[in-house]
């Protein structure tokens, strides 16, 4: 882009903010509208508080509730760079105009919060400014945070700063204008940042209100789950309904039945939120993997239970490019089923079978089961691609398990015809990713 | 000479599978084979045994050992030097014994390199002549203790399956009956050894003798050794080269169950525990932070741009025939490099070794390559004298050069020093690739002129590592790493004017060792690649264009062979490509056709393999046969899959995932023929290892235009469709 | 944990903990050694055995999950008329080099045959592509369970 191209591009952008702060009214709805119940401010809610810790914790010190909360709203997986030290910051999100890195959080006084004030926390995380009043980029799920009790982002803060300090300088950001320029967050902020607390819903169970507030407030489950508008912001009216985060499709986990979690038994969902692995459900990988090892894993049950009521009155959003019914498992043989693509079986059949079984039952580990994974049934094979790429590791009751990563050694077009010979044979409407595809997928990964 | 004996139709490979063999050749003796665990008396007499050199033992109750000084890592040595013992001895094969030899260069050295060691595709080439001695003197032996109990010449008598005949008489005594009288008649100063016409054994397809325990798990490898009492181990060196130990939290590790002990030694950290899970989880618990050294910054990058900046200056010259200054000087004159990556060796048997260290002794149980250098480097690292060291060797479930190495006794002695009892040291995969000895970088630069389509001047310089400096020092002469240069410096090809040097580079922090087909893996792949593209600057067929340029007769016979065989010239489809190699190397002269598939995103698909080679003397046919296909196939997979890349100071691939191995369904149909043309043997190990990348990189080239110059094949280079 | 499994017809009570691997159940407590370790990650075959008749990687496959299914090792594959053929072709055609992979390829041949008395190729490209072998005998493998599966040599 020339100079002149990209001071026009400029323009225009801050304009369509501009008029994008015009059209406050086309905002959309919050994400817990959707209940059209009345919501009251929490003081003046007399059900149990669904903000803090879970009563086990309720005699806990500052920090330590400070730290269930920070696993809650699971900050360290982003401020975590591959191989770097622990809420250091580094990793970098790759977005189509540049790369975007996470900061350290640590209280190293340079280089990370450590001069922060209780106010200059909340600033951050309820409006998206900065200590030196610089706009976050909304990578930083503030929309969410925003919801978060005052009492408990300055319990996270204070478990922040009870860790040693890290000194670790973020990388510079390699965003291209005009989306280097932090300011221009301002209006997107004002549109699109209620900067508003959580507020109880009267005509709910407390359990449903403290799931809400563990799933909006903390988990900020709908910053992968929930579509995007064009400019960026969570599409509320298809709330649940999936989307591409990061080059992993989050899936549906509205209500509908055939393609969301509707149909799902609350042992199971429990399950997977706990374990990362619910029988016949295939097992969570990438951003998701990480969200159960590093934060739901380490919830209180009641906890995964209030999530789980929450999460099954969202109402349904079906996903049309997804069957309505998962594939049964495949035939035995290797010759029945889906053969088409002899390259894609030929990486089967050496790398994946052992573990895979040609009926996508695991002969070895119930984790290892295709079968029922959504990731199978996604004719977009967006998951299955980059877990062949990264490989996943879970943790279960019986210690680690993984699959190694294959995207160092196998070719885009090696890496293409596994995910289209696993999709068809293991789902119900093959994939067509192309090498190229690929390549492009592995771009989006954060690293 | 002639293809004067092309093995016949009864040894060939179809006849063999076939298996109709009328003439009762196909012997399937089970003959026990003993790991060294009971150490072999030098020659002696005592107690009626018959032990007339360090190779024979016969006893009494007629039990006939024979002696391995080489070790089996899968090459089918063990058959081969009993066959070539017994053949001279005329020993009944079906009534032998085999034993590993202990560690004692004095009597088991290898007569190429003076020491104790397998390698470099010399067994047989080496042991072929002390072999057949020490047969025949033993036979002579035998013979003139019956012909003195008989009162005859020895010359009335013959010789079979372990008995002595009177001719005259028909009065028969056998080997056992004869041992306590044979140690004491003087060996015969030049004793007459068979000829080859008359051979029994050698040159038959025998079956070999270490195969049936592995289809029963019975065979023990060094892996297998287990003792009473014994714990398990698995070890965790820095990542980066040369880094230390920091800090270690073994909190985690030692609530596991079964964890029993962390060694924590200043380079590495090993978990003991009552068995390799326990030992293995107990790693990963481990919290260690390394002192990662200077070494963390190195890349391939860098160890590549070091390399290419080497290769550029001037080496020491090898050797010079003829004007090269001229040479280089007439016709036209073209100029390529060709680069081979790092390479582990990724045996099947992860690298392993079990040690008992007391006070006063030092007990190894392992598979190594290199017996002597084992035992002393074992009791360098117990601080004890080299004769309280006893080695045990195992069969190798592969070596390919890394267990000419002592690292993993060193470091299983070290931790054994702290652990009470017997402890297996075994490493996960991951360690072996992570921590391997590595096959070195080379960069092989050729400049060459062609006038009326010959080549008149030839320069070749190599530029890499001197594993020969380090691992054989006194052969490392005049800043020459012969090793390096091997098939350069005697490359098949006539050229008035010829010249190569070497420039030693040594990467950083990376250690380099030996891997199978050794130096004639950068070379032959340099030189072939080159000579087909010089035949395409000439116009000429690469099959004709070799066959005109070749001097060696025998390499030229093993070109016409495999032309033949394989069906050169005649028409393939579209994207089908055959190329070919020769070479001399090891002392065999094999000639290689693939034949492979190239699609427009740059997937090879080996389509067949054709090689056609001229051991000498084929002790075993078949053992032949089947080192070229296992040969060929190590080759390919490394053209196709292997390259070790470094960055901040660490291996980057570390298992089967992401350092690749050919599949039975990439696997090539593979006919292997065997020219017997009566010469010494030569080696056969490594030959097909070497010949099978440049062949398949000509057959690209011949497919797609594509002059692929660098290994492992980048298909992506292919789909860009670059022609040369 | 003590559990008790049924290993080539025998019963074999050891203490593990239940997630461990059968491989080093077998190597490592029962001293059956003919299960080798390759890699550790189900990608290279060497640790093949037979679960109630199945090819299974004994490197991933927790002892808790054999429970009583019956676990076949190549110290007794030769008890079923299958895993003898394959072993007699192997000798036969003289399969092996080093040895190390071919405990697990027999085993993965022996259950192919069992399945599929007739395999064509891509059947035993389908049984066989996961278990390597670095001494490269593919070819012979291939030819020896053709061998094998009609009872004479091809």
């Amino acid at each position: 882009m020339s100079p002149a191209m990209r001071i026009l591009a400029g323009i225009v952008v801050i304009i369509v903010a501009a008029l994008a702060a015009g059209l406050w009214v086309l905002r959309g709805p919050g994400p817990m509208a959707f209940s059209g119940g009345t919501t009251v401010a929490l003081s003046d809610y007399r059900g149990t508080n669904p903000a803090g810790v879970p009563a086990s914790l309720a005699q806990a010190s500052l920090v330590e509730r400070g730290a269930y909360l920070a696993k809650a709203a699971d900050c360290m997986v982003c401020h975590t760079a591959p191989d770097g030290k622990q809420y250091a910051g580094g990793l970098g999100f790759k977005l189509p105009f540049g790369t975007l890195y996470s900061t350290n959080i640590t209280p190293d006084k340079e280089t990370g919060i450590g001069d922060y004030s209780d106010q200059d926390f909340l600033n951050a995380l309820h409006r998206g400014v900065r200590r030196d009043g610089a706009r976050l980029y909304p990578a930083m799920p503030y929309t969410s945070y925003t919801y978060l009790t005052d009492a408990d982002a300055l319990a996270i803060k204070a478990y922040l700063f009870s860790l040693p300090p890290v000194r670790a300088p973020a990388p510079a950001n390699t965003l291209e204008f005009p989306f280097d320029q932090r300011w221009g967050m301002m209006f997107w902020s004002a549109v699109f940042n209620p900067d508003t607390r959580f507020e109880p819903d009267t005509s709910k169970s407390p359990e449903w209100n403290r799931g809400a507030y563990l799933a909006e407030a903390l988990a900020h489950c709908g910053e992968c789950h929930t579509p995007r508008n064009p400019a960026f912001a969570l599409d509320n009216p298809k709330k649940f309904a999936g989307a591409i985060t990061a080059g992993w499709r989050a899936f549906n986990i509205s209500s509908d039945k055939q393609t969301g979690i509707g149909a799902w038994h609350d042992d199971d969902l429990i399950s997977y939120l706990s374990t990362g692995h619910a029988l016949g459900h295939g097992t969570a990988s990438g951003p998701m993997g990480e969200a159960v090892d590093q934060s739901l894993s380490q919830l209180a049950p009641d906890d995964i239970r209030a999530i789980v009521a929450y999460l099954r009155s969202v109402p349904p959003t079906p996903s049309p490019d997804l069957p309505a019914t998962l594939a049964p498992p495949a035939p035995a043989s290797h010759k029945d089923g889906v053969t088409a693509d002899a390259r894609g079986k030929m990486v089967f059949e050496g790398a994946c079978v052992s573990c895979h079984g040609w009926t996508g039952e695991s002969p070895v580990s119930p984790f290892a089961t295709l079968t029922g994974a959504w990731a199978v049934n996604d004719p977009g094979a967006t998951n299955v691609a980059q877990i062949v790429i990264a490989g996943t590791r879970r943790n279960t009751p019986d210690g680690a398990i993984s699959m190694p990563a294959f995207g160092d050694a196998y070719s885009d077009d090696e890496i293409a015809a596994v995910a289209n010979y696993v999709t068809a044979r293991f789902g119900g409407k093959g994939s067509k990713l192309t090498a190229q595809d690929v390549t492009e997928l592995r771009k989006q990964v954060s690293q | 000479m002639t293809i004067a004996a092309k093995i016949p139709d009864a040894f060939s490979r179809r006849t063999l599978l076939t298996g109709g063999l009328a003439s009762g050749f196909l012997f399937a003796f089970h003959v026990p084979v003993r790991a060294a665990n009971e150490p072999v008396q030098p020659p002696d007499t005592t107690d009626g045994k018959f032990a007339p050199n360090a190779f024979i033992r016969i006893d009494a109750a007629g039990h006939t050992a024979l002696v391995m000084p080489q070790v089996e890592m899968g090459q089918g040595i063990y058959t081969a030097v009993a066959m070539i013992l017994a053949e001279e001895l005329d020993a009944d094969l079906a009534q032998v014994t085999l034993e590993a030899a202990p560690p004692n260069d004095k009597l088991y050295a290898n007569p190429t390199f003076g020491i104790q060691v397998t390698g470099n595709s010399n067994s047989i080439r080496a042991f072929w002549k002390p072999l057949r001695n020490a047969g025949a003197s033993a036979r002579a032996m035998l013979v003139q203790a019956a012909a003195q109990q008989w009162q005859v010449e020895p010359a009335s008598c013959t010789t079979s399956k372990g008995e002595v005949t009177h001719g005259a008489s028909g009065r028969k005594l056998s080997y056992a009956e004869l041992a306590s009288t044979a140690g004491s008649q003087t060996p015969p100063k030049d004793v007459a050894l068979k000829d080859p016409k008359d051979f029994v054994y050698i040159g038959k397809p025998l079956k070999r003798f270490d195969t049936p325990d592995k289809v029963n798990g019975k065979a023990v490898y060094g892996i297998d050794a287990m003792l009473p009492g014994m714990k398990f181990a698995t070890l965790a060196a820095c990542p980066v080269f040369g880094g230390k130990v920091g800090k270690v939290d073994d909190s985690a590790a030692r609530k596991i169950p079964g964890v029993r002990q962390v060694v924590i030694l200043d380079d590495m950290v090993a978990v003991v525990g009552d068995h390799m899970w326990a030992a293995k989880k107990g790693l990963e618990a481990l919290r260690i932070d390394w002192a990662e050294g200077p070494n963390a910054r190195i890349s391939s990058k860098d160890i590549w741009q070091d390399l290419r900046a080497a290769s550029e200056k001037d080496g020491v010259v090898a050797k010079s025939t003829g004007d090269i200054a001229k040479g280089l000087a007439t016709g036209e004159k073209y100029e390529q490099s060709y680069e081979l990556p790092f390479l582990a060796h990724a045996t099947m048997e992860p690298v392993n070794c079990t040690v008992h260290v007391t006070p006063d002794s030092c007990e190894i149980w392992t598979g190594t390559q290199i017996m002597t250098r084992v035992q002393s480097a074992a009791a360098k690292a117990a601080g004890l004298p080299v004769d309280k060291v006893t080695v045990t060797n195992h069969l190798l479930g592969g070596g390919f050069g890394r267990k000419l190495e002592p690292d993993m006794v060193i470091a299983a002695v070290r931790i054994a020093k702290q652990v009470d009892g017997p402890v297996k040291v075994v490493w996960t995969r991951e360690e072996d690739v992570q921590h391997d000895i590595y096959r070195p970088v080379y960069r092989d630069t050729i400049a060459a002129t062609l006038s009326d389509g010959k080549i008149v001047g030839w320069k070749y310089k190599v530029t890499g590592s001197a594993v020969i400096a380090r691992w054989l020092p006194p052969a490392f002469q005049k800043g020459i790493d012969i090793d390096a240069i091997d098939s350069a410096v005697d490359m098949p090809y006539d050229i008035p004017n010829f010249h190569v040097e070497y420039v030693r580079a040594e990467p950083p922090a990376v250690p380099t060792g030996f891997w199978r087909g050794v130096g004639p893996n950068n070379n032959v792949f340099a030189i072939e690649c080159f000579i087909d593209e010089l035949a395409r600057k000439a116009n000429k067929d690469p099959v004709a264009f070799r066959r005109d340029t070749l001097g060696e007769p025998r390499l030229k016979a093993a070109l016409d062979y495999v032309a033949e065989k394989s069906g050169w010239g005649q028409p393939l489809p579209s994207r089908v490509g055959r190329g070919v190699s020769v070479q001399p190397s090891f002392g065999s002269f094999i000639a290689t056709v693939v034949e492979a598939e190239v699609d427009e995103q740059g997937e090879v698909h080996l389509r067949r393999v054709t090689s056609a080679v001229d051991a000498g003397i084929a002790v075993n046919p078949d053992i032949i046969m089947a080192q070229i296909e296992g040969g060929l196939i190590f080759g390919l997979t490394a053209a196709l899959y292997g390259e070790i890349t470094i960055d901040k100071g660490r291996v980057q691939q570390s298992n089967f995932h992401d350092y690749r191995m050919l599949r039975i369904d990439q696997a090539p149909k593979i006919e292997v023929h065997v020219i017997s043309s009566g010469e010494a043997p030569g080696g056969i190990g490594e030959t097909g290892v070497t010949a099978g990348p440049p062949a398949l990189r000509n057959a690209i080239y011949a497919a797609t235009g594509v002059a692929l110059r660098r290994l492992p094949i980048d298909r992506s280079l292919i789909a860009a469709g670059k022609k040369s | 944990m003590t559990t008790t499994l049924m290993i080539n017809g025998e019963q074999k009570s050891v203490d593990a903990p239940p997630e461990m691997p059968l491989l080093w159940v077998l190597r490592d407590i029962l001293g059956m050694t003919g299960t080798k370790f390759g890699c550790g990650i189900a990608q290279c075959g060497a640790c093949t055995v037979h679960v109630d008749g199945k090819p299974v990687r004994s490197c991933v496959l927790p002892v808790s999950a054999v429970r009583d299914r019956a676990v076949t090792t190549i110290e007794g594959v030769s008890a079923s008329p299958t895993g003898a053929k394959v072993q007699k072709a192997w000798l036969d055609l003289e399969v092996i080099q080093c040895g190390y992979c071919q405990s697990g390829q027999i085993m993965s041949a022996a259950a192919l045959l069992a399945a599929t008395p007739n395999p064509d190729d891509s059947d035993i490209d389908a049984a066989m592509a996961g278990n390597i072998c670095r001494c490269g005998t593919y070819v012979r493998i291939r030819a020896a369970i053709k061998q094998a599966a009609s009872g004479r040599q091809s």
